[in-house]
């Protein structure tokens, strides 16, 4: 089910994907997803309220609420952390037998303006794929967004411990994952804390 | 994918600016404000489906606020003291060290910021609790070890367990600790979540002591001025120096150091001994504190606020107020030996044949235990008629650091 792309790194490649995904949303694809904005996505996103989940190894996730205080609608196409060596943006989804899985939102997340998208346990997230140091409780970690126009916005979060955030993760054959537990036919997203 | 901002749970930070409400500022160190999101879009009864109008004439508290930052921290010259309250002290784990308290004070400072606000803490998993505040304050306390484990700072010379006095039969189950969070509102079920939402960020760093709570009169039940009761029927803590008075400052607050603008509290859970009090007639109670039970007026005197007279005599002669009586005890011709009470009664479940385990948790701030506290309680030590009915149990002293501004965390003081 899920369409997986590799992550483009280069900014114009990932608006070229995002257009391209989002035929079906109310974006009009053949329009430029910035319009005549004064002001660019990076500019117009904020965070609050952001926190990531501690762990000790292998995949957390970060969440919080994506504001986006502009008039036009904005896209977010990727997301980096130093915390870890690749990132992906994740939606919750109820599959076939009817579990809720997490999948990669691969269109990216479409914020319209004037609203906010919630980051949170069981629903669209940031998945950090492999940690590359335990996150501990109270650390602080840095984030970038970028979007569809190229733009970027950094943020910083701080690691709480928390004992959800426990989806399983639809399609786990790309993941290096330090701790996880098998359930059927996803991953388990095992944080890694006792 | 995305949506309209709908009006969850803790959505907003604390640091959306707080309007006062006028006429809800209960002196010094007490100011109550109901939060603006609580004003404008995030109504409590917006957020909280299941919450219905208030009927015609009744006084809704639960969107009160006291505000968390500043020089002091809350909690303390807080007035009224809230109806309930949790203590609970930790332990802190071996690993546990400079930068790990520093982070951990940094998680439970955020944490208190915003519950304290009535907005849900970060990773709140029940963030509708957090919609009403009910005056909610979260007071820190540092212990000889977490000091000692920040490494800067030198501890108080008082900051250590207080010396073995004859009358206490204390448990190590209620006694000491590294790390002390107080937690004090009108409604229960703030308190329980706060300690909830608090302790869950302590597990990286500390594992729980333990835990006391206590209670007061319900909110309303009474003007909010009334001296407290105890379960011995007595009116317990007249004689206390008034928040926001000179008095007060000088008595409690710490001047100098990392500790300036902090200060010191003593935890002392007190057994009371009903059954055997029940034995005791009226006037053997009165008697034994010097005191009215029906006012809490001395022995000497008509009102409450009457300052006894300890010379008056009887007409055989002897001391009206008796020697042995706990307010003459307590007395101390040294003003400087005075303190700050802040008690809570206890009521726990009984054990074996008791029909009731309560008790005093005996809570008072002041800014040198060994000058002020130590002496006072040599001398109820020494002669109190009421000990013949109360036994202390536990006890602890923590030094209580200063408030934090926005942006900043307790603790910094010593641990930035």
């Amino acid at each position: 089910m899920s369409v997986r792309h590799a992550l483009p790194t280069l900014a114009a490649a990932a608006a070229v994907l995002a257009l391209a995904a989002c035929g079906t949303d109310a974006q009009s694809p053949d329009t430029s997803p910035t319009g005549t904005a004064a002001s660019s996505a990076g500019e117009s996103v904020v965070l609050e309220d952001g926190w990531v989940k501690s762990a000790d190894s292998g995949m957390s996730a970060a969440f919080g609420e994506l504001e986006n205080t502009g008039d036009s609608d904005v896209t977010v196409v990727s997301v980096t952390s130093p915390a870890s060596t690749a990132m992906e943006l994740h939606e919750t989804v109820e599959n076939e037998s009817g579990q809720m899985v997490m999948r990669e939102k691969a269109d990216g997340f479409t914020i319209p303006g004037g609203t906010s998208l919630s980051l949170e346990p069981g629903g669209n997230h940031l998945m950090l794929m492999d940690l590359v140091a335990p996150l501990r409780a109270g650390d602080e970690v840095a984030f970038t967004l970028t979007f569809s126009d190229g733009s970027t916005y950094e943020f910083t979060v701080p690691a709480k411990d928390y004992s959800g955030a426990n989806e399983t993760y639809e399609g786990g054959e790309h993941m290096d994952m330090g701790e996880h537990t098998e359930t059927g036919e996803g991953e388990h997203m095992d944080m890694g804390d006792e | 994918m995305a949506r309209d901002r709908t009006p969850e749970a803790g959505r907003s930070g604390p640091s959306r600016r707080q309007f006062l409400l006028g006429g809800a500022v209960a002196g010094a160190g007490a100011v109550v404000a109901v939060g603006a999101d609580a004003l404008t879009r995030r109504s409590t009864r917006s957020d909280d489906p299941t919450t219905t109008p208030p009927e015609v004439g009744e006084a809704l508290h639960g969107t009160e606020t006291v505000d968390f930052h500043g020089t002091h921290q809350a909690g303390i010259a807080t007035t009224p003291p809230q109806a309930c309250t949790t203590l609970v002290a930790l332990d802190l784990h071996t690993q546990t060290d400079r930068d790990g308290l520093r982070r951990m004070m940094q998680l439970l400072t955020d944490d208190a910021a915003r519950l304290t606000q009535g907005v849900a803490a970060l990773a709140d998993s029940e963030p509708e609790l957090a919609l009403v505040p009910s005056r909610l304050t979260v007071t820190f306390g540092f212990g000889p070890e977490l000091v000692r484990r920040a490494t800067t700072g030198d501890a108080p010379s008082w900051l250590r367990p207080l010396p073995a006095f004859g009358i206490d039969r204390l448990q190590e189950a209620w006694s000491d600790g590294d790390l002390l969070i107080q937690v004090a509102a009108d409604d229960p079920m703030t308190v329980a979540h706060t300690v909830r939402m608090l302790l869950k960020d302590t597990r990286s760093f500390a594992r729980l002591r333990w835990t006391q709570t206590g209670f007061r009169r319900a909110r309303g039940s009474q003007a909010s001025g009334t001296t407290m009761r105890n379960l011995f029927g007595q009116v317990d803590g007249t004689v206390n120096p008034a928040p926001g008075t000179a008095d007060f400052d000088e008595l409690v607050w710490i001047r100098d150091g990392w500790l300036a603008g902090g200060t010191g509290i003593v935890v002392r859970r007190i057994a009371m001994n009903l059954d055997k009090w029940d034995e005791l007639d009226r006037s053997g109670r009165e008697q034994s504190v010097g005191r009215y039970l029906s006012n809490g007026a001395p022995l000497t005197g008509a009102q409450e606020h009457d300052e006894p007279d300890f010379e008056a005599t009887t007409a055989i002669g002897f001391p009206v107020i008796p020697e042995f009586s706990h307010v003459r005890r307590a007395r101390s011709e040294d003003t400087r030996q005075r303190i700050f009470r802040r008690a809570y009664n206890y009521d726990d479940a009984p054990v074996g044949e008791q029909i009731s385990s309560s008790g005093l948790l005996f809570v008072s701030y002041q800014a040198d235990v060994d000058a002020q506290f130590v002496p006072l309680q040599q001398r109820l030590d020494e002669l109190d008629l009421l000990n013949e009915w109360t036994t202390p149990i536990g006890s602890a002293v923590f030094a209580i650091p200063p408030g934090c501004a926005e942006g900043g965390f307790i603790g910094e003081t010593l641990l930035t």
